[in-house]
């Protein structure tokens, strides 16, 4: 991790510079106890701490949302830092599970003392750690794309400002799966978390646009081989909506292959099956011709603008979506853009809450919610967002990819308000 | 899909799972039945089994099968001189106490998990099967692979058959496993036996890795299920009987198979979990077992 | 003193060294202390069971889950009170323990051990089948708000540290009584009995079968107190304290602080929370030296760091 503080040599003290501050530091001598306060405040890093997956089922998202992060520290550092402050992360591992998740939260709040928690991704986690972050009072902004803060079940203290959450998602690929796969769906999706979502999500969207989801398997967590359930699939099934995620995707993939063949229907799934998994891996070539939803895409496009390059530059991730120098190392390039963005986000919050520390975190929370609109640029590189202070969520545009001669290509991108819906909920109606 | 395919799909499923679990409990089974300890890394030498047949596969360039024979050669080997290091230098000391070689075994599962993480990672990775020929059905394509598998283990479970039944190696074995205080009066270096079984037993969960990574990848938490499973299939077949192995893997394969032909796949697995559980309850020694002395 | 005395001045004792440290540690530590009290009962209630009647079930969290989600549920569906709560979750856990019991108990050695895991299995594969109501892998959050406790003219807050310590040693204290009267009891020794030769004390006229029947619910009572608090306390309930892996962890902190000793649980379930937590922040690779130091420890502490005391300095300890 990147630790590094403020880089000085840019703002050298000049002799000028320093008599202004103390001339200022006298004006301020006058009210005791400030001055001292104000200077350890002042020159301090603002200590952000990273929950990331390290180990556990999560690894793989860990370590790349750990470079993202680190690229934008650097970034957001080698500019000045917040507030002029530079920043420093601290990360501890969760292990993937909600219980030590909770624990790590506390661990921030009370030993490393750090001003916000941020960084996780798996929903159980999320909600796991949600209750330790609103007790300790402390913001707690997550890159999960999960629907739980949305939904506000959580609590004021949490923000999903950096990614789409997988209810907006699912609305937003409603109306290009019908007008463009086929009216009959049938969704095979994990027992757990993330499948409930598009269990949940999907059939209205689709029943919007006049096409039905016609079968619903959800694979127990634990199941390594799925032929058995293929035939649960119905003949008429016209499009197969696949979210699978964990190790045995592969296998999914390749099993479906298998049982079908080249006579198959259209397939239609969520990039999360295939994160850090290089898409020309042997037994996936069946995936060609098929579509995937994705956050911000894995391969370079010919239209990228001159911030996605840039960014993906300071990440160090290739044409291909790997890491520069080992083509095999794939990212998790759909949804570790969400570490950069959140990043900048606090900075904006922080920024304009005039955050100076823990005592702040009230005003950062309200400068959060009073956010309103993300612009596309080098701080927003997946695109413009908007934000809703009510339910603590963000909406951006999104990526549907065709697989095609071994490469991710974006066919279609959607609009914000393809995805928006009615808010749940208010949190700034909770107390602080 | 009409019934009789159906029924056909879940069964060949079945039996692949059947084929690789039969192996995996078969090792596990050694070990519990002759040296009497849990050995909860079971899986654990499952999963390098798996992930150093990524490595041996992707090492060697030319056609798949050469990678994955060498694989199949040699990562056996390897997890077996690892747990035989491991027993050596604790299981040994701890003089096989019952208690302390759980504790030791869930240090070592951490020991091998992190240390997989650390040089191999957290990602999914694939093994090229050595032949990819899909069999075409009337009503469904399916791996011919697959297949291959189920023979394969079944060649193998012979072979082990015969080397315990037939031979001075398994008489011994056969010996300490019945009673291994006589069998040490006889001058059967009770010691050195242990050793062997141990490594003996990863090895077969080994060779059942690379047999199944072709099918589902090598990733550093693979292990859990099979040990769970291998747990089962041992005591449902009852304690130390080969026989009693293969039929309780076949049995628990094919009727995970066939019950998730009638239920959704969630409630398919508690049935079938419910039921196997209480078999059990209702026939504590295992189908083919004796009270255990 | 008479060794009875002894016994419970030092029981006493480690009551009032968790009470004093309190008032000294530093926030984080405090913090991390009430968990690990609260899971220390989940050690105890399973050591009842292993340590005393030496069954080893692996399939304990079935019942520190029972209790979590009994309460849990019963706060986030139907609005109970937090000592109604309670109550419904140590009562989902105590009849959790009597159905299991009464199935499980008709094996012994290897045979319970799977049979407890395959019931927790299908426990844990329930609670995702029903996930509309427990809201599966994710889990739920119980409400802050109704997270507090009015006792008389004054409201508890159970999300306050303090307040937290204080329900933690609490219930951690009862639990420890709890167990050190019963195992000090005639019924304790005819659990012993059990354990030692239980063909012979079948023979002696004792009911083996209704005893071990007893320390099962009684086990499982104890284990979904400990789930039952940790949702209350912690507002979080989820499938993950289902599944193996916390069936495993209390038999590895009983193993680790010593079976068969009341203060074993506390001692093992501190050591590996220490260890776990200390390492983590020097390396990333942290498993590896768990791993080592378990190796290490049943290597020169083969029955626990309590057991190994007990055997070779203070043998009074119960």
């Amino acid at each position: 991790m990147d630790k590094k503080p403020f880089d000085l040599s840019k703002s050298r003290l000049t002799r000028r510079t320093a008599l202004k501050g103390l001339a200022a530091g006298a004006g301020l001598a006058a009210a005791p106890g400030f001055v001292r306060y104000a200077q350890a405040q002042s020159s301090a890093p603002i200590k952000i701490g990273f929950q990331s997956h390290r180990t556990g089922i999560g690894a793989a998202y860990g370590r790349w949302y750990e470079k993202t992060t680190a690229a934008a520290v650097k970034a957001i550092n080698a500019a000045g830092g917040i507030n002029g402050r530079p920043v420093e992360v601290v990360i501890e591992d969760d292990g993937t599970d909600p219980g030590r998740g909770a624990e790590v939260v506390g661990k921030f709040a009370t030993q490393h003392k750090t001003d916000i928690v941020f960084g996780t991704l798996f929903s159980h986690v999320v909600i796991g750690s949600a209750p330790a972050a609103g007790e300790a009072k402390m913001p707690y902004f997550v890159v999960s794309e999960g629907h739980h803060v949305a939904s506000t079940k959580l609590n004021r203290y949490v923000f999903q400002p950096g990614i789409t959450d997988v209810k907006s998602q699912i609305q937003s690929m409603a109306p290009w799966i019908a007008a463009n796969a086929g009216k009959k769906v049938t969704q095979i999706f994990p027992d757990f978390a993330f499948g409930y979502d598009h269990r949940d999500y999907l059939p209205p969207a689709l029943k919007a646009q006049g096409a039905d989801v016609i079968a619903q398997i959800a694979i127990p967590p634990t199941e390594s081989s799925f032929t058995k359930y293929f035939p649960q699939i119905p003949a008429e099934t016209e499009v197969i909506y696949h979210v699978m995620v964990g190790p045995a995707v592969l296998t999914f993939v390749k099993e479906l292959g298998e049982f079908y063949g080249s006579n198959r229907p259209q397939l239609f799934g969520f990039i999360d099956s295939l994160e850090a998994v290089d898409i020309n891996s042997p037994g996936l070539e069946f995936l060609d011709g098929s579509h995937f939803w994705e956050g911000s895409p894995r391969y370079a496009q010919a239209d990228d603008s001159a911030a996605q390059k840039a960014y993906r530059a300071a990440v160090g991730i290739d044409d291909n979506g790997a890491a520069v120098g080992d083509p095999k190392d794939v990212s998790t390039a759909a949804h570790m853009f969400g570490c950069w963005e959140t990043l900048y986000v606090v900075k904006k919050a922080m920024e304009d809450a005039g955050y100076k520390g823990p005592e702040d975190r009230a005003k950062l929370v309200e400068a959060t919610e009073a956010l309103t609109e993300f612009a596309e640029g080098p701080e927003h590189p997946q695109g413009p967002k908007t934000f809703n202070g009510k339910i603590h969520q963000c909406f951006g545009i999104q990526n549907i990819s065709k697989v095609e001669g071994g490469k991710l290509k974006v066919v279609h991108k959607t609009k914000i308000e393809d995805g928006l819906y009615e808010p749940e909920g208010d949190y700034p109606k909770q107390a602080l | 899909m009409h019934f009789g395919p159906h029924l056909l799909l879940a069964t060949l499923e079945g039996l692949v799972t059947s084929a690789v679990l039969a192996l995996t409990a078969l090792g596990l089974s050694l070990v519990f039945g002759v040296m009497r300890i849990v050995n909860v890394a079971h899986g654990e030498f499952f999963m390098l089994g798996a992930v150093l047949a990524w490595a041996i596969s992707t090492a060697i360039s030319g056609h798949p099968a050469l990678g994955f024979l060498a694989a199949l050669v040699l990562a056996p080997l390897v997890v077996g001189a690892v747990a035989l290091v491991a027993e050596r230098l604790v299981l040994r000391r701890l003089n096989y106490n019952p208690e302390g070689t759980i504790v030791a075994t869930i240090g070592m599962l951490y020991i091998i998990q992190q240390l997989a993480l650390t040089f191999y990672g957290p990602e999914a990775r694939p093994v090229e099967a050595p032949f990819s020929y899909r069999i075409l059905l009337p009503w469904f394509g399916y791996s011919g692979y697959k297949l291959s598998v189920v023979a394969a283990s079944a060649v193998l479970l012979v072979a082990t058959w015969l080397v315990l039944t037939r031979t001075r190696v398994g008489l011994i074995m056969r010996a300490t496993q019945y009673d291994s205080e006589t069998a040490q009066a006889f001058g059967i270096p009770v010691d050195r036996v242990y050793g062997g079984v141990f490594a003996l037993g990863a090895m077969l969960a080994a060779v059942a890795a690379v047999l199944i990574v072709p099918i589902s990848q090598a990733h550093y938490l693979m292990g859990q299920d099979p040990l769970l499973l291998s747990f089962i299939v041992v005591i449902i077949g009852g304690l130390g009987s080969l026989r009693g192995t293969v039929v309780a893997a076949v049995l628990i394969g094919l009727s995970d198979g066939i019950i998730s032909m009638f239920f959704s796949p969630t409630l398919a697995k508690i049935i079938a979990t419910a039921a196997v559980a209480l078999v059990l309850v209702f026939r504590p020694q295992g189908l083919f077992g004796t009270t255990p002395r | 003193m008479k060794a009875s005395a002894k016994v419970y001045a030092l029981h006493l004792g480690v009551v009032a060294l968790l009470a004093g440290l309190g008032f000294v540690l530093p926030e984080y530590h405090f913090g991390l202390l009430s968990r690990i009290m609260v899971l220390a009962v989940f050690a105890m209630g399973y050591n009842m069971l292993f340590g005393y009647v030496g069954l080893l079930s692996l399939g304990h969290a079935m019942f520190f889950a029972a209790g979590l989600y009994g309460a849990g549920l019963s706060v986030i569906h139907l609005g109970w009170s937090v000592p109604a709560a309670l109550a419904a979750g140590i009562g989902c856990g105590a009849v959790l323990a009597l159905l299991v019991g009464l199935l499980a108990l008709r094996t012994s050695g290897v045979a319970f051990m799977i049979v407890t895991m395959m019931f927790a299995q299908v426990f844990s594969l329930l609670i995702l089948y029903f996930s509309a109501w427990t809201g599966g892998d994710q889990g739920l959050v119980v409400p802050q708000p109704a997270r507090s406790l009015a006792l008389g003219a004054t409201t508890l807050d159970l999300t306050n540290p303090a307040t937290r310590y204080c329900a933690a040693l609490t219930l951690f204290t009862l639990a420890l009584f709890v167990t050190l009267g019963l195992v000090r009891s005639r019924y304790g020794r005819v659990l012993v009995a059990i354990r030692e030769n239980e063909e012979r004390t079948r023979m002696l006229g004792y009911d083996t079968f209704s005893n071990k029947l007893v320390a099962v619910v009684v086990s499982g009572a104890i284990c979904a107190a400990s789930g039952a608090v940790y949702a209350l306390l912690f507002g979080y309930v989820g499938s993950n304290f289902a599944s193996v892996q916390y069936s495993i962890l209390p038999l590895l902190w009983v193993l680790l602080g010593g079976a068969a000793a009341t203060l074993g649980p506390l001692v093992g379930t501190l050591f590996m929370y220490y260890v776990t937590d200390i390492t983590s922040g020097y390396t990333s690779a942290y498993l590896l030296i768990v791993g080592v130091a378990l190796i290490l420890l049943v290597l020169f502490f083969p029955k626990g760091i309590l057991g190994t005391v007990r055997q070779r300095w203070l043998g009074w300890l119960p």
